[in-house]
């Protein structure tokens, strides 16, 4: 018999999670080590179970759910979804994070309840975040969100994988936010639909953990079902103390097979922007330098880490934000802030104007915390730019870096933030 | 069964945020109240059109990018879509209008144009264009979806077995 050829970072935990020796193309039932939800849709899996007639999770140990999307309650009707998952999470004895503990793609790693090698789905299409921590994490609706919580179990077809090799080094001012950014405008929203994508190369190595979150976090945009990399030193040192877990890296095999390979020189990358109204609209900053905006917003799952506040304070220190432009800013956990307050970000993004709001999604998903106005232009380092996505149909959404978003804040219109780098 | 009705053409890469935004699934857990908001910001009308006699939501390709909002697929059900023919389809929407009973169906839309009169026979893996008295070819749903919508979705397949059984 003629041995198969290696496997994916993707093939290798599904054949972990299914005992099976699983190859893309594959249907399998897999155990997943985590199921999470949210406040937008942990209450359609609450009622999903009710239906089908489940009372407990299968561990109630690993199962959470995360009031992050609109938090504090902006309105009656929210209020009454978070009293459904805070009732849930007595009956059950799931993990519930109430308001003020932050984003769901923040808290599910930084409290340890995934380690690399696992495997897990959230009801969230931003869950393929944790990719970037050697976890297969994959975004699921409510019912089959539902279905796992009810039997550690659900049904994956094993994805082919692409390889994305990222060479050269970034230049200062660059950041992984406008590698993933530019991928998104090279491969286009259906891009990787069906498939995962599996990130390589000196720069990613060069990154920090939380760098990499963010490319993970917008695997989605280009229709991937997850954005995978390989756990190295940092990675393992980065969930020290961070619960009782044991991470089981899974490495691709040499002779792996990828659907597709692709190659960037990230010393060509520049700052790079999504464009309203398609995270795939994406052009070099250059093209929109100069447009105005009115709102300016720092955080979400892509961009809420302390990294990110650290790149914003060094570029708003001593100075401030314009007059005409609103800078919200959001940490993406409690534990993020505490951390931003005792490094002084925090007091230097306020005196330079920043509105602090509570750890959580912020205004992203347009129920709350920045509303844009008909006509404004928002500059924010989120993932997403739909159309209406903040609330507001007639409003423009740009997406780019946390730099270039306190550089655009500084002067009410697109800035490229190098300046502050040469 | 045979499901007739008009069809109601949209573009490509349609996705969940259109189809029901932000700003109003995080309100309730009310699908009916929802569904007069169901592809607001690319139609307005759409519910008035669509809901008194039934309609095919026509798309081209990567129809549901986006979240992965299952009040999605609830609100086309109950605005009274009978199914979204497309060219593609993304991963998590497609999922999750199987899971919840909206009928999906991956065929060449280009031969449909807005308001023709359309026959799907699920069953029979059928696409008629009544309109233009044309056959549509429509792909196969694969084995373990078409399993989990024999019997009637993810829920009555789990109370059925107890559990997943593909």
């Amino acid at each position: 018999m003629i041995p198969l050829a290696g496997k994916t970072i993707a093939e290798k935990i599904f054949s972990a999670h299914s005992g099976t020796d699983a190859h893309a193309g594959d249907i399998v039932v897999a155990d997943v080590d985590f199921v999470m939800g949210q406040d937008g849709t942990s209450p359609l899996a609450i009622r999903a179970l009710a239906n089908m007639g489940v009372t407990e999770v299968f561990d109630p140990k690993k199962v959470a759910l995360v009031m992050d999307h609109s938090s504090p309650s902006p309105i009656e009707g929210v209020s009454a979804l978070h009293t459904i998952m805070r009732e849930f999470g007595k009956s059950t004895g799931a993990t519930i994070y109430d308001v003020g503990e932050g984003v769901c793609h923040q808290l599910i790693p930084e409290k340890g309840h995934v380690v690399p090698g696992d495997l897990m789905v959230g009801c969230d299409s931003h869950t393929c975040t944790y990719g970037a921590l050697n976890v297969f994490s994959t975004g699921v609706g409510s019912t089959d969100g539902a279905a796992a919580m009810a039997s550690g179990k659900l049904w994956f077809k094993v994805p082919e994988s692409i390889k994305v090799t990222y060479t050269g080094a970034l230049e200062p001012g660059v950041y992984s936010k406008d590698l993933i950014l530019h991928l998104a405008g090279e491969m286009g929203a259906d891009g990787a639909t069906y498939e995962a994508l599996e990130f390589h190369g000196p720069v990613i190595d060069e990154l920090s953990v939380e760098g990499r979150m963010t490319i993970s976090n917008m695997a989605i945009e280009l229709g991937a079902k997850a954005g995978l990399m390989k756990a190295d030193a940092k990675t393992l040192a980065w969930f020290e103390g961070r619960g009782e877990k044991t991470p089981n890296p899974q490495d691709p095999d040499a002779d792996a097979i990828y659907e597709r390979e692709l190659t960037f020189d990230a010393s060509t990358i520049g700052p790079q922007i999504a464009k309203p109204h398609a995270v795939d609209n994406v052009s070099p900053i250059e093209e929109v330098e100069g447009t105005p905006i009115a709102e300016g917003v720092l955080g979400t799952c892509t961009n809420g880490r302390l990294e990110d506040f650290a790149i914003a304070a060094s570029i708003l220190r001593g100075r401030k934000v314009h007059p005409d432009v609103r800078f919200i800013v959001a940490p993406a956990s409690r534990q993020i802030l505490l951390d931003a307050i005792e490094a002084g970000y925090i007091q230097t993004l306020v005196e330079a104007g920043a509105a602090l709001v509570t750890p959580g999604c912020g205004p992203c998903v347009g129920t709350h915390n920045g509303v844009p106005s008909d006509g404004e232009n928002v500059i924010s380092t989120a993932n997403r730019n739909f159309k209406g996505r903040m609330g507001n149909s007639n409003s423009f959404i740009y997406l780019g870096s946390p730099a270039t978003v306190a550089a655009s804040v500084i002067e009410a219109k697109i800035t490229d933030p190098r300046k502050y780098f040469g | 069964m045979e499901i007739n009705a008009k069809a109601f053409k949209y573009g490509d890469d349609i996705n969940t945020d259109y189809i029901i935004s932000g700003k109003y699934k995080f309100k309730s857990n009310d699908m009916e109240a929802m569904a007069v908001h169901a592809m607001e910001e690319l139609d307005p009308e759409y519910f008035n059109k669509v809901k008194p006699n039934g309609g095919f939501l026509v798309a081209g390709t990567n129809f549901g990018m986006g979240s992965s909002r299952e009040q999605a697929p609830l609100v086309l059900i109950h605005s009274n879509t009978k199914a979204v023919l497309a060219k593609t389809f993304a991963r998590i929407f497609y999922r999750n209008a199987i899971n919840t009973g909206l009928p999906v169906v991956e065929c060449d839309t280009d031969l449909i144009d807005e308001g023709d009169e359309l026959s799907l026979d699920l069953a029979g893996g059928v696409l008629r264009n009544v309109t233009k008295g044309i056959d549509i070819a429509i792909k196969p749903l694969p084995p373990v979806m078409a399993q989990l919508l024999a019997d009637g979705g993810l829920v009555e397949h789990f109370k059925k077995h107890g559990g997943f059984a593909l």
